[in-house]
C-alpha cells in the first residue's frame, strides 16, 4: 500500500502535503522531492514521502512513446517484408 | 498521472486495444530475433505483481520468458538480518517495521513469533509513524527498515529530520544496482536484457545502468508499473535485443530522468553507506547492502544495543524447509512451480520460504494470482 | 476427518469461503442431513431450501447479522438483515416473501436511540421487499458478553420454480446485476476512517423486485442464480462453476464498478471482485436469452448497470478464469471475505 502511487496535492502545510490519491486524502513529506510543489501538482508517493513531481506534459510524452513504438514498428514491418522476400528470393536462385 | 474520475487519464494506461496492439508487436519482434527463448528480467516485486495481476503472461509471445530476478527486498534479507531484530525483540526492546517483514522467517522465528512469544512487534506504513511513535514514548524504539532505495531515501529524510533519543534504526535496506551484476555474471544466466524498476530510477535516475550495459554489453529499459508500461518497456528492450545495441532506454519518462532526484539521492548517501552483503539465496552481494554511516552512529541500533544471537542458534531448521528452493527463484533460475512446497506445503497462511511471505515474493504473486496459467489468449 | 484435541475456531471459519464451506459440511451435514429428503437441503448449500409442497415450492433461508460497524454509509444492519434474507429467497427464484422474522440480541447499555433507527431501517426495508416480520425475539445479553446487537432474520416463500446456484452449462453467459464492490469498500472505508471525496456507498437492497424481472423476461432461460456476497463476485463465480462443473471465463473489463470504489480499492489494495455485495445477483442465462433478460434487468431502479460479465465454458471445468483484457489468470478461489463482520 502507498508504494509508488501517484497523487494531486490539494493543499501544503510547511513540510506536509495534503495529498488526494482518488478521493482519498492522506499526508505525505515533501522533504525529498527535487523540485517545488504547489497545490495542485500531482506527486509520486512511496511510504509516505513524495519522490517526484510528475509534470502532465510527461503523461502525454508516454502516450507519445507507446504511438512512436507502433508506428516504428508498421515502418520496419514493410521494410522487413521486403527483406525477407529479397532472401527468399536469393535463396530460390541459390537452389535454382 | 490525472484523477481518474475527472479524465480517465489514468486509463490510457490501461487501453486494452493499445495492450492488443503491443503485445501483437512483442510477437513480431521475437520472431525477428528468431531464436527461443529470450529471457529477459526485471528486478522488482511490483513489476511481478503488475505482471500477475493482469496476466500478461499469457499473452506474451511463448518465446518470451520474463523472470524475475532477486526484486523483492524482504524476500533478500538474510537470514542473520532477521536474527538480529528477533533478538532485539525478545530482549525486550519494542521492534517497529514493515508488515512484510513480520512473518519472514529466521533461523529459527520471525518476528511474528517473537510477537506470539510477548515480544512488541508494530507494524508501520511509514518510518514516519515509527519516529512519531518514539516521540510520543519514552521506551526505545527500534525500527526494523526494509526496502530498496526508494524506500531507503525515506529513512535516510526521516533521520535528517530529526528523531527523539529514543529512536534507533536497524538497517536491512538494499540496493538494487550491484545485484544485476552478479546476476549477468552468474554462469547459469542467459538473461539477455533487463527491465528496471521504474520508482527506484526515479530516485537513482536512469544513468545508475551505464556503466552496467557497457560492462555487460546487456542493454537495460526503464519501465513503469502499468500494463501498457510494461509492455512498451518490453517492447523497447526486444527491439534492443533485436539491433544488439547495449544502451539504456527510458519507458517511464513521466516519472524519470537520467539524473533522478539528486536531493534524494544526497539524503540517501547522507545517512547511508554501500557494503557488501550477504542476500538470502544470493550469497555475497558487493556493496549490495546499505548501512548507516559512521556519523549516525548513535542512531544505529546495532552500534546502540548488544545484540545477541546465540540464543537463537540452537534451533535445527525445520525440515521441510531443505527443500525451499528460495534462492534459486530469487535468482531467477528457478520458477515457483519447480518447488516441491509450492502451493502445497509452502502457503500464504504457512509460509516456509521468504519469497511466499512477502507481497513482492514471486511465490507469494503466484499463489495469489494463479500461477503461471498455460492460457492463451 | 479427526481433528487436535482443543483446535480452535477462526474469523477463517466465517468468512464464506473453502474453511467456512468445510466446518459446515463435517459439523452439520454429515450430522444432520443424513437422509436427505426431496427438494433442495442442507447438502446443497445453496442460498435457501426448498420442499415440495403441493405444486409449488416452499422456500426457507436464515441469516445472521453481525456487522461492525452497525451504521454504514448506505445503510445500517437493520436494511442489512431484512434484504439479506430477501435476496435470498429470491436467488432461490422465491420473490413473493410470504413471512420474515426477526431475532433480536442486544448488549446491555446499548442505545435505544440507535435501536429506534435500526428499527425504522427493518419497516423501510420491509417496505421496499414488499414483506412483512410476523414474529420475532428479544434477547439481552450482558455488558461485553456481545458486541452491540446482532440480528438473526429466516424467510419464507412459496414459489413455482426453484432455481439453483449449480444450473450453469457450457455456452451459458453470466449477468451482474450492477456494480461490484460497493458494500465491502464502503465498510473497509468506514472502517479505516478514509475520508473520501466520492460517496463511498453500501448496494444494500432487496432485490426480489428485480429478480422477478429478470426471472418474468427469461423463464426457463434462467438457469441460476446467487448472490455475490461473503467472498465477493470471484467467490460465487467458484462455487457456481464448481457446483456445475463447468469453466467461466469472467470478462474483467465488463464488470461494472464504481469510479470511488475502484479508486479506493487501489488505494486499500483490495480487488473489488472478492468483497461482499449486498445489493446485486448474478445470473446464469441461456445464451438466446440474455438480451431479453439484460433489458429487463436495465428497466428497473437496481439493475441500471446490469452487465454480461462472464461465459461458461466446457474448458477447465470447475475453475474460472479472468481475462484483464491484457492477458488470463486463473481466479484461485479466495479463502473468503478478507474482512471480518462484513455482513
Amino acid at each position: 500500500m502507498c508504494l509508488g502511487v501517484p497523487g494531486k496535492v490539494i493543499e501544503i502545510d510547511g513540510m506536509v502535503a495534503t495529498v488526494d490519491f482518488f478521493g482519498v486524502r492522506r499526508p505525505v513529506l515533501l522533504d525529498i522531492v527535487d523540485e517545488p510543489v504547489v497545490a495542485g501538482d500531482y506527486v509520486l508517493n512511496h511510504v509516505g514521502y513524495a519522490i517526484r513531481k510528475i509534470p502532465a506534459s510527461e503523461v502525454e510524452a508516454t502516450l507519445a512513446l507507446y504511438e512512436e513504438l507502433l508506428r516504428e514498428a508498421e515502418r520496419e514491418d514493410l521494410m522487413a517484408a521486403d527483406v525477407r522476400s529479397e532472401i527468399a528470393a536469393g535463396e530460390r536462385k541459390k537452389d535454382g | 498521472m490525472a484523477d481518474s474520475r475527472a479524465s480517465g487519464r489514468a486509463l490510457e494506461f490501461r487501453d486494452p486495444r493499445r495492450g492488443r496492439e503491443l503485445t501483437a508487436l512483442l510477437g513480431r519482434l521475437c520472431a525477428d530475433i528468431g531464436r527461443a527463448p529470450i529471457s529477459v528480467m526485471h528486478v522488482c516485486g511490483s513489476h511481478e505483481q503488475a505482471i500477475a495481476r493482469f496476466g500478461l503472461r499469457a499473452s506474451f509471445p511463448r518465446a518470451l520468458d520474463v523472470i524475475m530476478g532477486p526484486g523483492c527486498p524482504v524476500c533478500v534479507t538474510d537470514l542473520p538480518e532477521v536474527d538480529e531484530a528477533v533478538a532485539l525483540a525478545l530482549s525486550g526492546v519494542r521492534i517497529m517495521t514493515y508488515g512484510d517483514m513480520l512473518r519472514v522467517p529466521g533461523t529459527a522465528k520471525s518476528l511474528a513469533d517473537a510477537r506470539a512469544e510477548g515480544a512488541h512487534v508494530d507494524v508501520v506504513y511509514s518510518v514516519a509513524q515509527a519516529v512519531e511513535a518514539a516521540r510520543r514514548s519514552n521506551e526505545e524504539i527500534v525500527f526494523f527498515a526494509s526496502g530498496f532505495e526508494t524506500t531507503a531515501v525515506a529513512t535516510a529524510a526521516a533521520l535528517l529530520a530529526g528523531t527523539p533519543s529514543n529512536f534507533s534504526v536497524l538497517s536491512a535496506h538494499k540496493y538494487i544496482p550491484p545485484v544485476m551484476e552478479i546476476v549477468a555474471e552468474m554462469p547459469q544466466t542467459r538473461v539477455e536484457g533487463f527491465l528496471a524498476a521504474g520508482h527506484a530510477a526515479a530516485i537513482t535516475g536512469s544513468e545508475v545502468f551505464e556503466r552496467f550495459v557497457e560492462r555487460h554489453g546487456i542493454p537495460v529499459v526503464v519501465a513503469g508499473f502499468e500494463p501498457l508500461d510494461i509492455l512498451a518497456g518490453l517492447a523497447c528492450l526486444l527491439e534492443l535485443i533485436r539491433d544488439r545495441r547495449a544502451t539504456v532506454v527510458n519507458a517511464y519518462p513521466r516519472c524519470v530522468t537520467r539524473e533522478g532526484n539528486r536531493k534524494a539521492q544526497e539524503a540517501l548517501w547522507r545517512v547511508f553507506r554501500s557494503i557488501g552483503g550477504r542476500w538470502r539465496g544470493i550469497a555475497h552481494v558487493p556493496n549490495g547492502n546499505l548501512r548507516l554511516r559512521d556519523e549516525w552512529a548513535h542512531l544505529d541500533a546495532r552500534r546502540r544495543f548488544k545484540i545477541d544471537l546465540a540464543g537463537l542458534w540452537s534451533y535445527a531448521p525445520p525440515q521441510s524447509a531443505a527443500q525451499c528452493i528460495c534462492g534459486d527463484i530469487m535468482a531467477g533460475i528457478a520458477a515457483p512451480t519447480d518447488c516441491p512446497l509450492f502451493g502445497t506445503k509452502c502457503l500464504p497462511d504457512k509460509p516456509v520460504g521468504a519469497c511466499m511471505v512477502s507481497s513482492e515474493g514471486s511465490c507469494r504473486i503466484w499463489q495469489e494470482y494463479g500461477g503461471r496459467p498455460d492460457l492463451g489468449a | 476427518m479427526t481433528h487436535e484435541d482443543g483446535e480452535k475456531i477462526g474469523l477463517k471459519h466465517g468468512a464464506g469461503g473453502r474453511a467456512m464451506r468445510a466446518l459446515i459440511k463435517e459439523l452439520f451435514i454429515d450430522r444432520l442431513d443424513g437422509q436427505p429428503g426431496p427438494g433442495v437441503g442442507l447438502g446443497a448449500m445453496d442460498d435457501g431450501a426448498a420442499i415440495p409442497l403441493g405444486d409449488q415450492w416452499l422456500v426457507i433461508t436464515t441469516d445472521s447479522h453481525v456487522i461492525s460497524p452497525i451504521f454504514f454509509p448506505g445503510g445500517d444492519i437493520g436494511r442489512l438483515a431484512v434484504a439479506g434474507t430477501v435476496n435470498d429467497l429470491a436467488m432461490m427464484g422465491a420473490t413473493e416473501v410470504l413471512a420474515l422474522s426477526c431475532a433480536v440480541i442486544v448488549e446491555e447499555g446499548f442505545s435505544r436511540a440507535d435501536l429506534e433507527r435500526v428499527g425504522d431501517s427493518i419497516e423501510s426495508a420491509c417496505r421496499d421487499a414488499n414483506a412483512r416480520i410476523l414474529t420475532g425475539d428479544t434477547k439481552v445479553m450482558g455488558r461485553g458478553e456481545i458486541d452491540g446487537l446482532v440480528l438473526n432474520t429466516s424467510g419464507v416463500a412459496l414459489s413455482r420454480r426453484v432455481v439453483r446456484d449449480s444450473g450453469l452449462s457450457p455456452g451459458d453467459l453470466i449477468i451482474l446485476t450492477g456494480t461490484a464492490g460497493d458494500h465491502g469498500l464502503a465498510v473497509m472505508a468506514c472502517r479505516h476512517e478514509l475520508e473520501l471525496e466520492g460517496d463511498l456507498r453500501s448496494d444494500v437492497a432487496p432485490l426480489n423486485g428485480l429478480i422477478r424481472q429478470a426471472l418474468d423476461a427469461g423463464a426457463d432461460a434462467v438457469v441460476a442464480m446467487k448472490d455475490p456476497t461473503r467472498g465477493g463476485v470471484v467467490s460465487a463465480l467458484c462455487e457456481m462453476a464448481q457446483k456445475a462443473g463447468v469453466g467461466i471465463v469472467l470478462d474483467g473489463p465488463s464488470v461494472p464498478i464504481n469510479e470511488g470504489v475502484r479508486a479506493a480499492a487501489e488505494l486499500l489494495g483490495i480487488d473489488p471482485l472478492i468483497v461482499a455485495n449486498e445489493g446485486k445477483a448474478l445470473i446464469g442465462v441461456r445464451a438466446a436469452a440474455a438480451e431479453r433478460v439484460l433489458g429487463a434487468l436495465r428497466g428497473h431502479p437496481l439493475g441500471r448497470q446490469a452487465a454480461i460479465v462472464g461465459t461458461c465454458t466446457a474448458e477447465r471445468p470447475g475453475r474460472v478464469v479472468l481475462d484483464t483484457g491484457f492477458g488470463r489468470r486463473l481466479l484461485s478461489e479466495p479463502e473468503g471475505e478478507p474482512l471480518p463482520r462484513i455482513c
